[in-house]
């Protein structure tokens, strides 16, 4: 029952994938896949930092960094595999196969870079900590800028089209998963000690440490895979893609969407990546009323769209009576 | 309730602190403090503002690293430490200015203290194993049972920011038995809390150390509260151990009034 439970989610959302792929025109020939695409790699990347930023309330600015380490490597190697083709077996498995290789080492190389990152948040805090991700970030683009085997500053171009609508729904879906089932666990109500109190956390037992230094590791890690398919149905790679700005762009959905809430996460990078094609019709005003509309959100909910809550949390038909409140204030609780 | 009386033999060692002194630069904040707790014991540490009471808890509980001597938790020594290895040696504690996981429910805040029971690896989590979901099902009905435990069953789903003041005290309570103590250190339990509030705190302390076979040590200021519930008592003054003892014989102390209430006018003449 409990494995049914487990994996059913997984098969269903699988099938659904394929059928809604099944009925999309192919990538080339619309814009709107194209922005639909984006979505899905803003969502991973917002959802990916919330792990950081939201639930264990370390401050990490330096994101793009993380996409591009991943989207380089995976892109660097999958030119190289595009020569090959596994025999016996139809040409997009083969594809497949090569795309899930690149990914996953794209999305090592992130981790292994979120754990470098991860160290100095040991000893850092806040504005600190949020200044050596930032000085990370920028390094990362600047090594590639300076790397000619990747291209340089002209970019990396020529990357196999291997990632779709499918592809790159199937890794939104997983980082949610990921992400969703891990905050509901022991390992997530840790991370979430950590952000509501380091010390009382440590005290009841926490390795607040190792801790910090794990939520780097994984949030990274997805970050890689999202820079992965992002190279993989771009097909080219530019170092000025992954530049200050992008990581602010992901903190902005991720304080949007509230601080720990993946429900928000999801819709506030969903709304964000809209917003600028859908304002389009205002023309020289685009950006403007884009900040605008982030000024009027952030007044209106303080805390993020959810706050540290999910979206079914809010609905009121779920919120318990409360018999005992009323108890309570029979009580003469307090008076001396 | 009572629960039978701690048959001696099983008064083992639980917190031993062996002439600790800490010292910041020039200031020897605390200065050869020691103190032996065992199971079912129930001591006051007491002492006027700035005499070192929470220096002596942030040494013994792994905040600060002593300068000297050494800490023992159930024979262990813990020197260097970090506080969750300390607390996973059996060492719990409950803080002075409240602090709870205030964003989160409080089953939530009860279920993170018991994460050093849990085994499951991330990878685990992510699969929803068999053996995870075990472990996730016995961690909240571990957790529910110390809610009930302090009579906070009916908030299980509250947040705790929500709590009023005395309930919030009582779910750091529970949260600190979570982690499955030996030895439980109470940081001024009654900070903040009305008489009638103190007054049944008296009884809830006795009834934590039966009921859990705890050794129990409270930091207060509040001389009722220490002198209602304790049956040994040291007294701190300028980082210096100046008396220990019952109640009374702390209460008789010269050392002691002085320390509280200043010396003698006509001493002071002298």
């Amino acid at each position: 029952m409990a494995i049914v439970r487990a994996w059913a989610p997984i098969a269903i959302a699988l099938a659904l994938l394929a059928a809604v792929n099944l009925l999309l025109p192919s990538l080339n020939e619309d814009y709107r896949v194209h922005v639909l695409l984006d979505v899905g790699i803003n969502v991973m990347l917002a959802v990916s930092l919330n792990l950081v930023n939201g639930v264990t309330g370390q401050f990490s600015i330096g994101h793009a960094g993380f996409m591009a380490l991943g989207g380089y490597t995976a892109a660097f190697l999958s030119i190289r595999l595009a020569a090959y083709q596994l025999h016996g077996i139809p040409d997009a498995v083969s594809q497949g196969l090569f795309l899930v290789l690149a990914l996953v080492v794209g999305g090592m190389v992130a981790s292994l870079a979120g754990l470098i990152v991860g160290l100095p948040s040991l000893r850092l805090r806040g504005d600190y900590l949020a200044i050596v991700t930032l000085g990370f970030g920028e390094i990362i683009r600047v090594l590639i800028e300076n790397t000619e085997a990747v291209g340089g500053a002209r970019g990396l171009s020529n990357i196999p089209p291997w990632a779709g609508f499918f592809a790159v729904y199937v890794g939104v879906f997983v980082t949610i998963l990921c992400s969703r089932r891990l905050l509901a666990s022991t390992h997530g109500r840790a991370l979430l000690a950590i952000r509501e109190d380091e010390v009382a956390a440590e005290a009841m037992g926490v390795n607040t440490v190792g801790y910090k230094v794990r939520a780097f590791v994984v949030s990274a890690f997805f970050a890689g895979i999202a820079g992965g398919l992002y190279a993989h149905y771009q097909t080219n790679l530019a170092p000025k893609s992954f530049t200050f700005i992008r990581s602010i762009e992901i903190v902005v959905m991720v304080v949007l969407g509230g601080m720990g809430s993946i429900s928000g996460s999801v819709l506030a990078a969903v709304v964000l990546t809209l917003a600028p094609e859908l304002l389009r019709a205002l023309d020289q005003y685009r950006m403007a009323s884009y900040g605008l509309m982030l000024v009027l959100l952030m007044l209106a909910r303080p805390s993020g769209i959810f706050g540290t809550r999910e979206i079914w949390e809010l609905w009121p038909l779920r919120k318990k009576s409360k018999p005992d409140a009323d108890r309570e204030l029979a009580r003469p609780a307090g008076s001396p | 309730m009572s629960a039978p009386a701690i048959v001696p033999e099983l008064r083992t060692e639980v917190l031993v602190a062996n002439k600790v002194s800490m010292v910041f630069g020039g200031l020897r904040a605390l200065n050869e403090f020691s103190i032996d707790i065992r199971t079912g014991d129930l001591q006051g540490l007491i002492g006027p503002n700035g005499a070192g009471k929470t220096t002596a808890f942030n040494a013994l509980t792994g905040v600060y690293l002593p300068s000297e001597g050494e800490v023992r938790v159930r024979g262990e020594r813990v020197n260097g430490k970090r506080p969750h290895q300390i607390c996973s040696l059996g060492l719990a504690r409950t803080f002075q200015n409240i602090r709870l996981f205030k964003e989160l429910t409080a089953l939530d805040n009860v279920r993170i203290a018991c994460h050093h029971t849990a085994k499951a690896a991330w990878l685990q989590a992510v699969l929803r194993t068999p053996g995870f979901l075990r472990e996730e099902a016995a961690i909240t009905e571990r957790a529910e049972h110390y809610l009930s435990v302090m009579g906070l069953s009916a908030k299980r789903d509250e947040q705790a920011k929500n709590l009023p003041y005395g309930e919030q005290r009582r779910l750091e309570i529970a949260r600190a038995l979570a982690t499955g103590p030996s030895v439980l250190l109470l940081d001024e339990p009654a900070a903040g809390m009305n008489t009638r509030e103190k007054a049944d705190l008296m009884p809830l302390i006795r009834r934590l150390r039966d009921e859990f076979k705890l050794g129990i040590l409270v930091i207060e200021h509040d001389m009722k509260l220490v002198m209602g519930v304790c049956e040994t008592i040291t007294v701190l003054d300028h980082g210096i151990t100046i008396a220990r003892g019952t109640p009374e014989q702390v209460r008789a102390d010269p050392r002691v009034v002085e320390a509280y209430l200043g010396a003698p006018a006509a001493e002071k003449h002298a």
